[in-house]
Parts: C-alpha cells; structure tokens; sequence
C-alpha cells in the first residue's frame, strides 16, 4: 500500500512554512496584519495630523508650521458661529436620534407581521439610505424650493395656507432647522428600521406566547417585554445613528449650506467651509477636533453595550 | 493501525484544569470509550489527540511517535464530529474526496477508495447528493465514509449519534460497533451516554473534572467500581450508596429486592424501609424508599423486574434484603473503594 | 394570534397598516417626485396652478438628453464604478482575513481587536478630511481618481471586516477542523473550505462596500474639483446646481437613476447584512 510513504512525506513541510501556517500565534498577526497597517496608515496618521495641525498655524497657502499652543481652540471658542454650531450640533443630532428611534420601532413592529408585497414596500422604505444621499437631499432640494414647493402647494390645496402665506421651508431659521432634520430622519430611519426589526425577530416566540398566557395586555407586552430584549441593538442602532448625525454634513452642505443665518451650521459644515473653502487649516482643524470628544462618548458606549451584550 | 498514549496530558484554560493530568494507552485494534459528565474534559483530551487543541504539558504519542507538536493533518487520524462537520458546498463524493485531494493522490487511486468506502457503509447511491439533502443517519455514513477513505491510524469520534433520535441511534449503534470491529482500526469515542459505552466499548475510560477515574471494560467499571463517581455515574438508576462515618456501602438496585424473593441459604443484609413512591417503567419497577433501623435515615432505590409481583404501595414498611457478595464498600474521605469488612 | 378576530385584533392590523403607509409615503415620495419631475416639461414645472404630483402636460425626453450630451454625467458613472472596483478589490484583499483572524484565529485578543477596527470607522471623514487633502496634495493625487481609490478603504475595510467577522464567526467550527484533520493547514482550510463557504457573505460585503462608495461625498468634495473626474454623488449637485439656474429635470433623472438600481440590488442583500452586522456586535 502507499500511504505510509505518503504520510511520511506530507508531515515534512508541516516543520517549515505550513508550521507557519499552522500556529495561530502567527497566523493571526500575518492574516490581520495587512488590514491594521492600512488603518494606521490613512486613519490613525492624519488623526495625528488633525492633532497637530490644530496647535500649529498652518494655512492653505503657507506651508511652514509653527507651534501656537492651544490659539486656535480659543481663537475658535470665542466665535458666535462656533458657538451655535455647538448648539446646533447638539440640537440636529439628538432631536433627529429620538425621532429616529421612535418611529423606527413602530414601524419595526408593524412590519414583523407578514402581508403580501412586503418585499416591494421593503423596497421602498429601504430607498433613502441606499441612494447616494447627497443625490437624495438634491430631491429634498427640489421639494422644499422657495417658489415652487410641492408641500406648500399641497398645504394650500387643504386649504391650511393662502397663495401668499407660502413657506420658506429653508429660508426661516426654525423651518430650515425643521427641515434638515427631517431629511437626516428620512434618511437614516431605513437603516434603524432594518437592524431593529432583524432584533425583533430574534425574540424566540415561545417569549411572546408565554407573556400571552400570562395575561399581558399589548402595552405591558410591548413596554416590558419586547423593548427590553431589544434594547442592546436598539442602543446599537441608536450610537451608530448617533455617530452619523454628529458627523454627517451632507445634509445640511446640500440644503442650506449653515444658512440662514448660521441657524443650521453644524461643526461639521463649519470645519469645511473654515479648513477647506475658507482656506485656514488649522482653525478648520481645531473645529473638527472638537467633534472628538462626542465621538468617544459614543465609542464607550458602544464598548458598554458590545460589553452587556456579550453576557447574554 | 497504532496505539495512542497520552503521557502526563494536562490542559488549563486559564485557571481551570480542564484535563489533569491523563495517562492512558489504547490496545492495538482497540475500541476505547472516553465516558463522562459534560464538562469532564473527555472532548478537551479527544481535541488534543487530534491536534485541535495544544496540551498545556505531557504528551500525546501515536503509534510510537510523539505528535504533540505535529498539526492535526500530519498525525494519520480521522475524525467524526458531533455535528458530522459535512462540508455544505461539495456534493458527498467531494467530501469523501476531500481528504484524499489534500493528500494529492493520484485521481485513478481516490474513485477506487471512494467507492470502497462508499459501498462499505452502504451510501454509493448518495453521491451526488449535497449534505442538505440527506437525512441524519445518511449524513452519519458519510462523515464515517470521509474518516475511513484514508485509511488513517486512528479514528476519533466525538458523541457522533448524539444527533440521530432515539430509534435510529439504536441501530446506529449497532451499525458502528460492526463496522468498527470490521476494520479493527484503533478508536477513541467521545460520549456522555453509558449506554452507548457498555454497549460498544472494549474499555471504558470513566472521567471526571479532568482526570480518569477508571479504566476497565464495561464489566469491571459496572461491577467493580474505583470509586462512588464511578458507581454513581454508571447504572439506571444509579448505584445505592449508604454512607456512615466509618464507611460507604455501594449496592445496585437491582440487587437491592423484597426479602422474600430471596432464598433461604444466601448470606443476606435486609434492611427495613418505608415506600415513598413507586415509578413503573414497563419491563421494571423503581420503588423509591428511606432505609429504617440500624441503618436507618438513607434514602434507597431498588429495581424490580416485571416478573417479581410483590405488592407495595406508597407509605408501607416493607422488608427488603441485599446479597452480601454485593457489597461494594468505599472509603467515605476518599472516595476510593475499599476493602470488605463486617457492618 | 388568538386576538386576530377580535375588534382589539382588527385595530391593532389597521394601526400597523397606517404606520406602513404613512412611512412608506414619507421614504419613497422623494423618488417618486424625482421620476415625475425627469418627464415633465419646463413649462409644466414652473407653472404653479399646475397640479405638481400629475403630469399636465405631455411627457418630455428633454431632460434626459440634457443629462446625457451636455453634461459628464456618463463620464461620471463611469469613474463612480471605477473607483467602486478598485476599492472593493482592496478591501475584499485585506478586509477577508483580517475577518477570519478576528473571528477564529485570535480568541480574546481578536474580540478586542475586532472591537478597536470597528471603531476607527466610527472616525469620520469630517475629522480626518483637511489632514487628508494635504496628504493628497503632498502625494500629488489632487483631483485625481487615485486618491479616492486610497482614502476609501479606510472606512471600507472596518466597516466589511466587522460585517465579514460576523460571518465567520456563524461558520459552525467543526468544519475547519475536520479540513484540518482531513489533511490541510489552519490556512488551507480557510482558503478551501471557509472561503467558499462565506460566498454569499462575501457577496454581500462586495455590494455594501459599492454602496458606501456610491454614498461618499466628503472625500469626493475636498479632493475633486475638475468636473470630468467627479463622481455622481458628487457631480450631480455641484455642477447641476451651479449658478442660479437649477435645471430640476435633469437634475431630478440624475438622481433617479444613480439611486434606484443600486438599492433594488441592495434589497436582495439586506437581511444577510443585517444578521452580520449584528452577529458580529452581540455574540462574542
């Protein structure tokens, strides 16, 4: 028979390279290797950038650095723009999470029933998140238009409003804060919806059978039953929803651009128009960077949950 | 063919020992059962035989060489899974296949081993099938069929009919047994089912929290257990154990019957007890009982075959007797058996 | 249900259907006006007496033609797939094992790890554009495809590696390990048996990589400024919207046909993407 040789000579390269390939000692760090140095190359190092560039006077057209300490954090802190920014950052990204949460476990839970066209409504519901967004905002753009809105001519067609009294929608402070938003919601309920309805149906149905026969009512099922065991990803979605919200500029660059009256400038659109347009890197930077500590907020949360969710 | 020892084989997962230091050789041929509670370490030291898991000292040696530090390819052994570990995407012919490909036999050579195997273990008409397709005992076939084609030194199995229902892993069972002695290829199988162990082992390992307790075949580890583990562990219901300061008295239930089902001539212990419940099974009857008197206070099972008719009923004192040849006595710190001696 | 019949039961149906219909109307509107707006004709359009949701007046190809000859707008799409391609051929080279070492190989270590990689995607361009564009500018990549095709794989490979860590990580074990006793290396039986295995799973991280690319409009905005190099999510609104006169047609077409195929492809691959984004941040 010939396996014995064959045996034989199959176990000499296991000594050499397939060793290698064997040990995960090595083969973790060779496999993940490749991936970590590319992050660190075009995430962690201009990271160190934004840091530096935030204490330095760098500007567009200079190219030479200096050391200024923290200036530019004050220079930045001390503006009104900035200050609402804040305000606004706070305001557009809270509001437009809750909202967010809100309507996308009603609608999670009217969509675990099954019903015929369920794909295609599917379909529909799922089009603001997949559609490029600054595409998407074009058509909010279009709809929300000072002189031929479709909403204002609705609205006058129920008669809630006369020819004159039309809205801005993007033109008054509050309405354009409204309306921004509204198109953040529009645009990341979709994706809320999808992760907390993939939550909902992993509640075993033995659950809700059993808090049936124990007599709960719907609220009481709902409030102490369902929410409870898909708060881990209903706090997933929401720290993600979160993260898009303090960061995202898209929205309000397409809409309003900050205006009017920097009523929805964010840090976000404040740091492009300062560090890129405007030109002054460096204060540009240090706007940016005030984002950070929001952002690791929400990472320690996330780590909390990843953590709680682990138990289960 | 080959025997496989384990040498000094310790196992830490973090603190815990999950194996304590194993010494165990098999015969030549052998089918050797690796028997225990879940959480005794019997898969954790099935893994390190294959090569699925690094000991954390000892060592492990296949027909004479040490393979500890060898990869699980390079140690001639065959495995079948709990789950069967069918691979989902190629039909039963590739799987079969698979290992002998990764050997980088000649195509001629694999279809003659393919088809021996395949017809061994009765399943030639399954090959083009995927494993979604087949049912769990055909899948069961075919994950024996892949660890036989190469005709490996070892085969290990781990708890592979716990998946099948109770009617099929009867003849599963049988089926196994059969073809194992049929190649009387060396084997170590994994199972927390005694059944399974008395009824195809040539040896049972008993184990518990990481060490072997006994190793004997299954008339040894039944009649004669080391220690209570063991005797509590093996027998449905498990074993009686009377346990006073000075000793442990172990008998089995089906020893343990109504005085007057004995003769007169045999060297009997009886023992007073009050019935508190009785469980019919068909073929037995458990009487569940509290020892009364001298030996008073322990709560005893006696089994009682379906032809002994004696009369009892919840609540009654009743006159049961045991057989002094049957007495197993313990040492009650220990554990360990020890030597007879008078009540 | 054992409520289905009753009057409870027929509202509860009722509130679900209203709840349907009321965000269905809300997601889909803007499409549906994006598609009316690409066949009406100008005069349709700036009428306001006109009803809006209808077409008054005869469907146009105007707005069509505008978008195709006198705009980049093929130009565009074209360097929107050629960007796609390349980036997702460079995640899928680093994001797959990276994901399978996290799932399998590294234990403990890999969790954390795994934990670490999906936050630096939590880091978002906004902080990281104005050192990026002067790193761009120092390689001399500005307004050049290239540097998109650099910079976006530094979100796309922690976002697919944590999506492709969950994949791995529902690979049931067993299967590895038997490849491994079956003769192949711990490699081996990734590349052999897990690799084709997690097909759909890779698939599916093939068309989210797409779609992020698709969506991306920070990078494109600070580093492209000449219009034949402009991806859609970003030459549409730039271009289209420059100046005063906003051509709605067009731009409406625009938007209607870079969104709609892309998130019917999308739709056939959701529920996958959701159970790996999931399994991949609660099973530990």
């Amino acid at each position: 028979m010939a396996t014995p040789e064959r045996g034989a000579s199959s176990q000499a390269p296991a000594k050499s390279l397939g060793g290698l390939l064997d040990r995960p000692e090595w083969l973790g760090p060779l496999m993940i290797g490749p991936a970590v140095l590319f992050i660190v190359l075009v995430v962690g190092i201009p990271f160190l950038l934004a840091l530096y560039y935030s204490v330095s006077d760098i500007s567009m057209g200079d190219r030479t650095m200096r050391f200024v300490g923290l200036k530019n954090f004050i220079a930045v802190a001390g503006t009104s723009n900035f200050q609402t920014s804040i305000v606004n950052t706070f305001v557009f990204a809270i509001v437009s999470q809750i909202l967010v949460i809100v309507f996308g476990t009603a609608l999670a839970l009217a969509l675990l029933r099954e019903f015929r066209g369920k794909w295609f409504i599917r379909f529909l519901l799922l089009l603001p998140w997949v559609a490029p967004i600054s595409l998407g905002t074009i058509g909010w753009l279009w709809i929300f238009d000072s002189t031929y809105s479709v909403l204002n001519w609705a609205l006058e067609a129920l008669g809630l409003i006369t020819p004159q009294g039309w809205y801005m929608w993007l033109g008054i402070p509050y309405l354009a804060m409204g309306s921004v938003i509204a198109v953040h919601v529009w645009r990341i309920l979709p994706l809320a919806t999808v992760i907390l309805l993939a939550g909902l149906s992993s509640i075993p149905q033995d659950i809700h059978d059993a808090a049936l026969v124990d007599g709960a009512g719907y609220w009481r099922h709902l409030t102490q039953i369902t929410v409870p065991l898909i708060r881990p990803i209903m706090l997933v979605a929401g720290l993600f929803g979160l993260v898009f919200a303090f960061t995202d500029m898209i929205v309000i660059f397409v809409l309003t651009r900050g205006g009017p009256y920097d009523t929805t400038q964010v840090l976000s659109t404040l740091a492009f128009f300062t560090g890129i347009q405007g030109g002054d890197i460096a204060e540009g930077a240090a706007i940016a960077l005030f984002l950070f500590p929001m952002l690791l907020a929400v990472a320690i949360g996330f780590l909390r949950v990843a953590r709680r969710a682990e138990v289960v | 063919m080959a025997i496989v020892e384990t040498r000094d084989v310790l196992k830490m997962f973090g603190d815990v020992k999950a194996v304590d230091g194993v010494n165990l050789a098999t015969n030549e041929g052998e089918f050797l059962v690796l028997l225990g509670p879940s959480g005794c370490g019997k898969t954790t030291l099935l893994r390190m035989i294959a090569g699925l898991e690094q000991p954390s000292s000892g060592d492990i040696v296949i027909g004479g060489q040490v393979v500890t530090a060898l990869p699980p390819r390079a140690r001639k052994i065959a495995m079948v899974f709990q789950s069967y570990a069918l691979y989902p995407h190629m039909t039963v012919a590739k799987n079969i296949a698979f290992p002998l490909k990764a050997q980088g036999m000649a195509r001629e050579e694999q279809g003659k081993r393919i088809e021996k195997s395949a017809s061994m273990l009765g399943i030639g008409h399954l090959l083009h099938r995927k494993p979604r397709e087949l049912s769990g005992g055909e899948r069961q076939r075919v994950a024996l069929a892949r660890a036989l084609v190469r005709e490996p030194a070892v085969f290990l199995l781990d708890e592979p009919l716990s998946n099948l229902d109770a009617k099929l892993r009867t003849s599963a069972r049988d089926e196994l047994q059969q073809f194992q002695r049929q190649v009387a290829t060396t084997t170590i199988y994994v199972t927390h089912d005694q059944v399974e162990a008395m009824g195809l082992g040539h040896r049972i390992a008993v184990m518990d929290a990481g060490r072997v307790r006994q190793l004997g075949t299954p008339q040894e580890v039944y009649h004669n257990p080391a220690d209570t583990f063991v005797a509590t562990f093996l027998g449905s219901p498990p074993m009686n154990l009377i346990e006073t300061p000075e000793y442990s008295l172990g008998f089995r239930p089906e020893n343990f019957l109504p005085r007057e089902v004995y003769g007169k001539g045999d060297a009997l212990l009886s023992l007073p007890c009050r019935v508190t419940r009785l469980e019919y099974l068909g073929s037995d009857r458990l009487v569940y009982a509290v020892t009364e008197g001298k030996l008073g206070g322990h709560r005893v099972i006696s089994k009682l075959p379906s032809n002994i008719s004696v009369f009892m009923q919840p609540g009654e004192r009743h006159e049961f007797a045991l057989p002094e040849k049957e007495f197993k006595f313990f040492d009650p710190h220990t554990g360990l058996r020890a030597a007879p001696r008078a009540l | 249900m054992a409520a289905e019949g009753t009057a409870k039961g027929r509202a509860g149906r009722a509130g679900s259907y209203g709840i349907i219909a009321l965000f269905t109307i809300f997601s889909a509107f803007p499409f549906y006006w994006m598609l009316i707006t690409t066949f009406k004709s100008t005069p349709d359009l700036l009428k306001r007496g006109n009803n809006p949701f209808l077409l008054n007046e005869p469907p146009t190809l105007e707005h069509l033609k505008v978008l195709f000859h006198d705009t980049l707008f093929g130009q565009w799409i074209w360097n929107t797939l050629f960007v796609g391609v390349l980036v997702v051929a460079i995640t899928l080279l680093l994001a797959v094992p990276a994901g399978y070492a996290l799932a399998r190989v590294m234990g403990r270590t890999g969790e954390h790890l795994g934990i670490g990689i999906f936050l630096t995607y939590l880091v978002p361009p906004t902080l990281l554009f104005i050192p990026m564009s002067r790193i761009i500018g120092d390689l001399g990549l500005q307004d050049s495809l290239w540097s998109l095709v650099l910079v976006y794989p530094s979100f796309t490979i922690p976002f697919s590696t944590w999506l492709l860590m969950g994949f791995f990580k529902a690979i049931p074990k067993d299967l590895e390990e038997a490849a491994m006793i079956d003769g192949l290396s711990r490699f081996g039986a990734f590349v052999k048996v897990v690799i084709p295995i997690s097909v759909a799973g890779i698939l599916t991280t093939v068309i989210f990589t797409l779609t992020l690319v698709m969506q991306e409009f920070v990078y494109a905005i600070t580093f492209i400024t000449a219009v034949r190099n402009m991806t859609v999510s970003v030459g549409v609104p730039t271009f289209l919207v420059h100046g005063d006169v906003y051509f709605w047609g067009s731009l409406m077409a625009g938007c209607f046909i870079s969104s709609v195929p892309v998130a019917l492809l999308y739709n056939f691959f959701v529920d996958r993407f959701v159970t790996g984004f999931t399994m991949g941040a609660v099973k530990g």
